[in-house]
């Protein structure tokens, strides 16, 4: 069959079950446009405000899915548009195509209108990226950009195709699916740490997003139970466990539970499990988990011994790994070192509940209440952002989306877009502040244009909250460039896009708020008023240990 | 702090070089030298990196390099089992100078006087990192005028194969 290359894209799109992108059209991209017109019946694009906020939302829509995220965008502007979205993927692990049109091959090089080098650009943030050359290299192309993408440990992949690329024409020979490979292969000595795991006393696990990524929550759940072994996790593994069970221990690391903390750090073997011992976790990366035994298990070779210097390590696929491991594990009981974390969990941060102003948990607590458990959440980043974590009720490992590794602000409203397109009968809530919103709030006319009933809950403090609370605590109380107080009218702009806005400053105000955005069938605002001076506590300074936790 | 050298196999791809580059740029490693070139095979070019760092270092540039997707294998070069060379090319002015004596040394280092063009001798050497570093060492009252050196490439002795 012959074919043009905008064509063979839609083809290949449609080879590996996408039917839905987001993009925005240009001139380079023109042709591949008009493909998608034609094809408008089996691909549906969602086009956004701005180029950034369709990258967050094919995000969202691989982190809430595991699928493959698409994104297309024209050249110069438009790719270099998507740089903030593709870092946000890449440092995450999410699986990602980016689509980029440049200028005709034959201007490539001589500066013309809306030319970059969106593949020098995007080279430190993509897990690969590729110019097409000729039309009849098209197609396998972009099977590479998928079977990548979703391979190993996952990340964004941009493939660059100029317009002649788009327009000419080559042989189209269809083919099956790329089937994203799944390593078998483990490297380290499993029994040798399956006994080390048998004979600990103080074990202790803690678990990042690679367990997510391998869909490996059953093996986890097993191993937890079965060698009863407190467990840990990374924002980034949030749900992976549900927050019920009893020997999940919550969130570790800066803004972390301090009971898990003290675990981490009192600890006679710890499990390190699809996580990679990142700053916000192992602040101090000399002194965290200084008593135990470490054991890394993960996908990726590069990050053992990269930050933390490990005594044990597995290289392999997450639930690989686990099946494994847990053909050598044996039932046992720690009483005397749960009775220990028990002691610590007295300290545990707990929020004093407050009738007459409303508060972050409050919120929170309520808003989980309202919409169910089976709500997906994304988030901004800041202060909101580690409450949710804190706060929120995980039970699902897809249904917290959030910028960890690259801490985006503005992330959250795309990817809740994202989210809500993949899975139009499920709640989506975003969780934002009022620092974090104004980054991209433009993305509501895109809610609003697709009728998308995305709930955002706005924690208006009038400053920004996380600058604000280490200018408080390190900096003197000099609080530069953070007090923006805008005059913004949240519930007016709400309306001027088209959504619902709601203004809520009490706990009975924000209830009735929420429970009528659920009813909503198009986009809600609730801007919720909150003190400035509300922190994220507890908190251990970066470079510190738990025994510098601060409690107020 | 050492010096070691690794060789990295890739696909023969434009662009390659600069991934590597950019790779080590990123993660703050140190480059002392690089050298591309083709192979035996078309389809992949041979990569040999000096870098200094302390093993941990050399450990993570190793592997964050073999995670490129065009890489095609990685391996560090033991100095014992094999071959590192450099190769020199230095100009001297032989305007007033003992050539006899220049010649000697050219010679007893194993390097070649390949150039004699109006009062000048330009001298090739192809050794080791070290016999160089001594060549330099050796000529140092001769009057240079300009010098380039090229990164190192290595090989290991022996029947040793590359499954790529």
């Amino acid at each position: 069959m012959i074919l043009n290359g905008s064509e063979i894209l839609v083809k290949v799109l449609l080879e590996q079950g996408v039917d839905t992108v987001f993009g925005y059209p240009g001139g380079t991209v023109l042709n591949i446009y008009d493909a998608l017109y034609k094809n408008s019946d089996k691909i549906k694009n969602y086009l956004t405000a701005h180029e950034q906020g369709a990258a967050h939302a094919a995000d969202g829509y691989a982190r809430a899915t595991g699928k493959v995220g698409v994104v297309i965008a024209t050249s110069g502007p438009g790719a270099t548009n998507l740089v903030t979205g593709i870092a946000t993927a890449y440092m995450d692990s999410v699986p990602m195509v980016a689509i980029t049109g440049n200028v005709a091959s034959h201007l490539i090089g001589c500066d013309s209108f809306q030319e970059v080098y969106i593949t020098g650009i995007t080279m430190p943030i993509t897990k690969h990226n590729f110019v097409v050359r000729k039309v009849e290299d098209l197609a396998d192309t972009l099977r590479d950009a998928f079977r990548i993408a979703s391979s190993g440990r996952p990340g964004p992949v941009l493939v660059d195709i100029p317009k002649d690329i788009t327009a000419e024409s080559t042989t189209y020979i269809p083919a099956p699916p790329v089937e994203k490979t799944i390593t078998k292969k483990i490297v380290g000595n499993v029994e040798e740490v399956a006994e080390l795991i048998n004979r600990a006393e103080r074990p202790f696990i803690y678990f990042g997003g690679g367990v997510k990524l391998s869909e490996a929550s059953d093996e986890l759940l097993e191993l937890i139970r079965r060698a009863d072994i407190p467990a840990s996790h990374t924002l980034m593994a949030a749900g992976v466990i549900d927050y019920r069970e009893e020997n999940n221990l919550g969130l570790l690391g800066m803004h972390g539970r301090y009971s898990a903390n003290c675990a981490a750090n009192r600890a006679d073997v710890m499990i390190a499990i699809g996580t990679r011992f990142s700053d916000r976790v192992a602040l101090n990366t000399q002194k965290f988990g200084h008593n135990a035994k470490i054991i890394h298990i993960d996908i990726d070779p590069g990050e053992i011994n990269k930050n933390v210097i490990a005594d044990y390590s597995i290289v392999g696929d997450v639930e690989t790994v686990l099946q494994e491991l847990l053909k050598y594990v044996k039932p046992n009981e720690h009483k005397a070192w749960k009775a220990k974390i028990a002691e610590w969990k007295k300290d545990d941060f707990a929020p004093e509940p407050c009738e007459t102003e409303l508060k972050p948990y409050y919120i929170i607590e309520k808003t989980c209440n309202t919409v169910g458990e089976d709500a997906i959440y994304s988030t901004d980043v800041g202060q909101h952002q580690m409450w949710a974590a804190q706060f929120l009720h995980h039970t699902k490992p897809k249904n917290f989306l959030t910028s960890g590794g690259l801490g985006t602000m503005g992330y959250g409203y795309g990817a809740a877009i994202g989210a809500q397109v993949a899975c139009p009968d499920r709640k989506v809530v975003h969780f934002t502040s009022d620092g974090s919103l104004h980054m991209n709030l433009n993305e509501l006319c895109t809610a609003v244009s697709y009728k998308l009933p995305v709930i955002t809950v706005i924690f208006n403090n009038t400053v920004l909250g996380m600058v604000h609370q280490w200018q408080g605590v390190f900096y003197g109380q000099r609080y530069s460039a953070s007090e923006p107080n805008r005059a913004t009218d949240y519930v007016k702009v709400a309306e001027a896009f088209g959504a619902k806005g709601f203004r809520c400053s009490t706990p009975a105000e924000f209830d009735k708020a929420i429970e009528d955005a659920v009813k909503c069938d198009g986009p809600v605002w609730i801007e919720c008023v909150i003190d400035k001076d509300e922190k994220v506590l507890p908190m251990i300074p970066a470079g510190k240990t738990v025994h510098d936790t601060i409690f107020k | 702090m050492k010096k070691q050298c690794m060789v990295l196999f890739v696909e023969n791809n434009a662009g390659v070089l600069t991934r590597v580059s950019s790779l080590f740029m990123q993660r703050g490693f140190n480059i002392d030298s690089l050298t591309v070139s083709s192979t035996e095979n078309p389809k992949i070019s041979r990569i040999t990196i000096v870098t200094t760092g302390d093993e941990k270092n050399f450990h993570q540039i190793m592997k964050q390099t073999d995670k490129l997707v065009e890489s095609k294998m990685i391996f560090s070069v033991e100095p014992s089992f094999s071959l590192i060379q450099e190769l020199l090319l230095v100009k001297f002015s032989t305007v007033g100078a003992d050539i006899e004596a220049l010649k000697k040394l050219i010679k007893d280092f194993g390097a070649n006087a390949v150039d004699i063009t109006s009062g000048c001798l330009i001298a090739e050497l192809a050794a080791s990192p070290d016999v160089v570093d001594d060549f330099l060492e050796a000529v140092h009252d001769f009057k240079m005028i300009e010098m380039c050196r090229s990164g190192a490439i290595a090989m290991e002795r022996g029947d040793v194969a590359y499954d790529l």
